[in-house]
């Protein structure tokens, strides 16, 4: 629940805290009454197509009669041994697009089992308890070098560990998390939960992470391959898109997720910016994430313009009536053609035999602050330091079905790799799948 | 509309619903809320000498099923715990503010005449209708030997009886225990000591659970429990079984049998009528949802009862009866099969892995264009049913009869049968 927005209240300075009560929490814990009955729900299915559609393959009926039997902390463990970010997976994943759409009861009722929130519960209990689930196998003296501490390659580090392997991860920024960290919105993870869940990851022992270690002029893929016995790249994507059109350097144009990093780290610097009429373009969930909070901090208007329609944009329907039910105005069919002072002159667009089609009838709409959010591309510039690259297929690092990149001994998952949807469920089932790559890699 | 309306050994009441004797039948005031509600009659809790009983706190246990709250429910109540004046004065004054009403009053005194003879009398001066005689009470009471102590031995059940035969007009009602292992025996006990009718089932020994932090069965009292008496939606095929078994003897046609254990819904009433219930007795669902229910339980009587052509209950009352036979009289060649109605199916594959791991490997799971689909193997299928009761949608696994050109044979011509009967094609159905 959010607090209000209060009448006059955009011009004031809020503390972070104010900003945190302001944005809210998307959804609310289970209690566990509520678990109870939601559990008694799942009909616990054979085949179950919702492990299917988990791209972690979690044992979802299995963990939810856990539940139902008030073994909650075995639940926990299920999730876990598939899933070790199945605490965040739970806040953000679009589960209305993966087990929840295929839930039997969707099919039956209309209705799935609210596969996220149980799996919240179950998580919450476990790591509230401050217990690590999983022991190390005895140490291989194996040493791996993990490059990126976001979902995919804390899941790698993770499984890695467990494994018995040493592991060093090499992290750009100062803090973990990666997405999870930086990239989403506040009202999915509250309470500093991204930090506290890489806590209890890295619980589990045997893995360092260095901050501010970038790959670069002075750590280069080289020096890993000749310093461990193996690496990870879990680089994620830090190219944001560019429009490609005029204006796009005006001061007023900011690209989405770097305020939403703002808003994670400064919130009070993010609700400075959030006044007057904001446009946001793009049709993904970092264009909700970035809409509904620029929209709760105070912006009189909120925006989003995409140039295709409602069934074409990648936020899910219950994104998009989560932004909207909270005051942002959804705008399709329309395409910008150039950034001005104060506006934004937008094309209206159609579809011709399935191509887009970008007409002459422009439009002007007002704007203090145009938010861009059209996806990122993997950038290749801090590879480029090394002698040795790997492979690029699409853009992105090419891997074969086992994660290996072209160089022997380097691998690769996550966004960086795109190998499935760009989502943090897929970044954790590619670095906990790369992790048994290496594994088996390593024991050869 | 359906005419509701019962004579059932001589007790009048304009619907079949009792309520049994009970907690909820304790005391003018909850009585009164009942028959205000629409309840066709009542059993008075069971009434004993004075002194009265003591009950103990923490009382009674439930089992929960997948969320479904008391499945089973379990007791460990004596019977009233009131002198015996006030319930006399009580019931007195419900049978007169309610004329039409059965108003029946169970008893449990020790087994000697002269205490019965002595408390027969006094009931009778309430203008009750009626006495049950609880034989059945399987805690507490019977370790004072009375309730399934005198019930568990048919002598004294056909004494007992006899003797209250002898000293009241009023129609006398035995109440059965199932805690036996015949319960033709008290039946027939009853039936020969003059018994107007027989009701059961009373409640099953049982011990609903066992607390794991204090280690003690529940309802725990302090720190220990015990046995108590187990009722509720779980016992109904129990007693559903006990009342079709004295419904088919020849030797006891006629004897009016009130069915009592687990009827919660109009339709397991009709079930009990069906198997040859004249009325049915109610206490669980009352306690789980309050005297209200018996809105839903008269008139979705009166519509199944409406769309089935019946206009009175004695037009399918036993209806059922002489279709319960002995195992040895089905027909050892009939066959069913299972269909799944793949429009309805939601693809949960439960059908699959209880036949698969369970059964008879009958129900193949397919992937058709990569969606999922399971299909009834009929050479595999035995018709067991197993896939149609694990089914969570209605009517998308149903049994069909299949055609085997085979005649009507029971296994008492079956050549396996190293008993069997030479030539006779067809069997008599047992108790014809």
């Amino acid at each position: 629940m959010s607090a209000g927005l209060g009448d006059g209240e955009r011009s004031v300075r809020l503390t972070e805290a104010e900003i945190a009560a302001k944005l809210g929490e998307m959804a609310l814990a289970l209690t566990p009454d509520e678990a109870r009955v939601e559990a008694d729900r799942c009909y616990y299915c054979y085949d179950a197509p919702c492990v299917e559609a988990c791209p972690t393959g979690i044992d979802i009926p299995g963990f939810i009669r856990k539940i139902g039997t008030g073994n909650v902390r075995g639940a926990a463990v299920t999730i876990l041994e598939s899933n070790i970010f199945g605490g965040s997976c739970a806040r953000v994943c679009p589960t209305e697009v993966l087990c929840e759409e295929v839930c039997v009861r969707e099919k039956q009722q209309g209705r799935p089992v609210t596969i996220g929130s149980l799996q919240r519960f179950a998580t919450d209990f476990l790591m509230e308890r401050g217990e690590h689930p999983f022991a190390r196998a005895p140490l291989t003296g194996k040493r791996v070098a993990v490059v990126g501490a976001g979902p995919s390659g804390l899941a790698c580090a993770h499984r890695l560990a467990t494994l018995g392997h040493q592991v060093t991860v090499f992290e750009a920024r100062p803090k973990p998390g990666g997405l999870n960290e930086y990239g989403i919105a506040a009202y999915k993870v509250v309470d500093d939960f991204a930090r506290r869940e890489v806590e209890f990851i890295l619980s589990i022992g045997g893995i360092a992470i260095e901050y501010g270690s970038p790959l670069g002029p002075d750590l280069t893929l080289d020096s890993l391959r000749a310093d461990y016995d193996a690496v990870f790249l879990g680089l994620g994507l830090s190219d944001p898109n560019a429009l490609g059109i005029a204006g796009e350097d005006l001061p007023h144009v900011r690209d989405a997720l770097g305020f939403i990093e703002t808003l994670r780290q400064l919130p009070t610097e993010a609700q400075a910016a959030a006044i007057g009429h904001v446009l946001v373009i793009g049709g993904g969930n970092t264009a909700i994430d970035a809409a509904t909070q620029v929209r709760m901090l105070g912006a009189e208007t909120v925006t989003i313009l995409y140039r295709r329609g409602p069934e074409q944009m990648g936020a899910t329907k219950v994104e998009q009536d989560w932004a909207q039910t909270h005051g942002v105005t959804i705008r399709h069919w329309l395409a910008p053609v150039a950034i001005e002072q104060g506006a934004v002159a937008l094309a209206r667009t159609r579809l011709a035999d399935g191509r887009l089609i970008v007409t002459e009838e422009v439009l002007r709409l007002p704007a203090d602050l145009v938010l861009k959010a059209v996806g990122q591309s993997f950038a290749d510039g801090p590879l480029s330091t090394s002698r040795e690259l790997p492979a690029f297929a699409r853009g992105r690092i090419a891997i074969d079905g086992d994660y290996r990149t072209s160089l022997p001994g380097v691998f690769a998952g996550g966004d960086c790799v795109g190998r499935g949807p760009d989502l943090t469920v897929q970044a954790v089932a590619d670095g906990r799948d790369a992790a048994h790559a290496i594994d088996r890699f390593l024991s050869d | 509309m359906a005419d509701l309306s019962v004579n059932f050994a001589g007790i009048r009441s304009p619907n079949p619903f009792w309520l049994a004797s009970a907690p909820p039948t304790d005391k003018e005031y909850n009585v009164v809320r009942a028959l205000r509600a629409g309840w066709g009659g009542v059993v008075w809790k069971t009434l004993g000498e004075d002194p009265p009983i003591v009950n103990v706190s923490s009382r009674y246990g439930a089992i929960s099923y997948g969320g479904s709250r008391v499945m089973g429910f379990n007791n460990i109540e004596l019977i009233t715990d009131r002198p015996l004046a006030v319930n006399l004065a009580e019931i007195k004054s419900v049978k007169r503010a309610f004329p039409d009403r059965a108003i029946v009053v169970s008893l449990m005194v020790p087994c000697e005449e002269a205490a019965w003879k002595a408390i027969l009398p006094l009931v009778e001066e309430t203008g009750a209708d009626g006495i049950e005689l609880n034989f059945g009470c399987p805690h507490g009471m019977s370790e004072r030997g009375m309730g399934s102590a005198v019930g568990q031995v048919p002598d004294y059940v056909e004494m007992v009886t006899r003797w209250c035969k002898q000293h009241t007009r009023m129609p006398v009602i035995v109440k059965l225990t199932p805690n036996v292992t015949d319960i033709l025996q008290p039946a027939r006990a009853a039936h020969r000591g003059g018994a107007d009718a027989v009701s059961l089932i009373n409640t099953i020994m049982s011990i609903v659970s066992v607390d794991l932090d204090l280690m003690a069965p529940t309802p725990v009292v302090g720190s220990m429990g015990t046995h108590g008496g187990y009722c509720g939606p779980a016992v109904k095929p129990i007693a559903l079984r006990m009342v079709g078994e004295i419904a088919r003897q020849g030797d006891m046609a006629g004897l009016p049998i009130s069915g009592i254990g687990g009827i919660s819904t109009w339709r397991d009433a009709a079930e009990f009528i069906a198997m040859g219930s004249g009325t049915v007795q109610i206490c669980t669902a009352a306690m789980h949802h309050g005297f209200r229910i018996i809105d839903d339980l008269t008139e979705g009587l009166s519509n199944w009862m409406d769309g089935k052509g019946y206009a009175r209950l004695r037009d399918f009352q036993g209806k059922a009866v002489p279709n319960f036979v002995h195992w040895e009289d089905l027909d050892i060649n009939f066959k069913t099969l299972a269909q799944i109605d793949q429009d309805l199916c939601i693809q949960c594959g439960l059908c699959h892995i209880a036949c698969e791991d369970t059964a008879h490997q009958a129900i193949a799971a397919l992937r058709v264009d990569g969606g999922r689909r399971y299909e009834v193997i009929d050479e595999e299928c035995v018709g067991c049913n197993l896939c149609s009761h694990v089914c969570p949608v209605d009517n998308c696994i149903t049994m069909h009869p299949a055609e085997t050109g085979l005649p009507f044979a029971t296994w008492k011509e079956h050549p396996n049968n190293p008993l069997r009967i030479a030539t006779d094609p067809l069997s008599t159905k047992a108790l014809a």
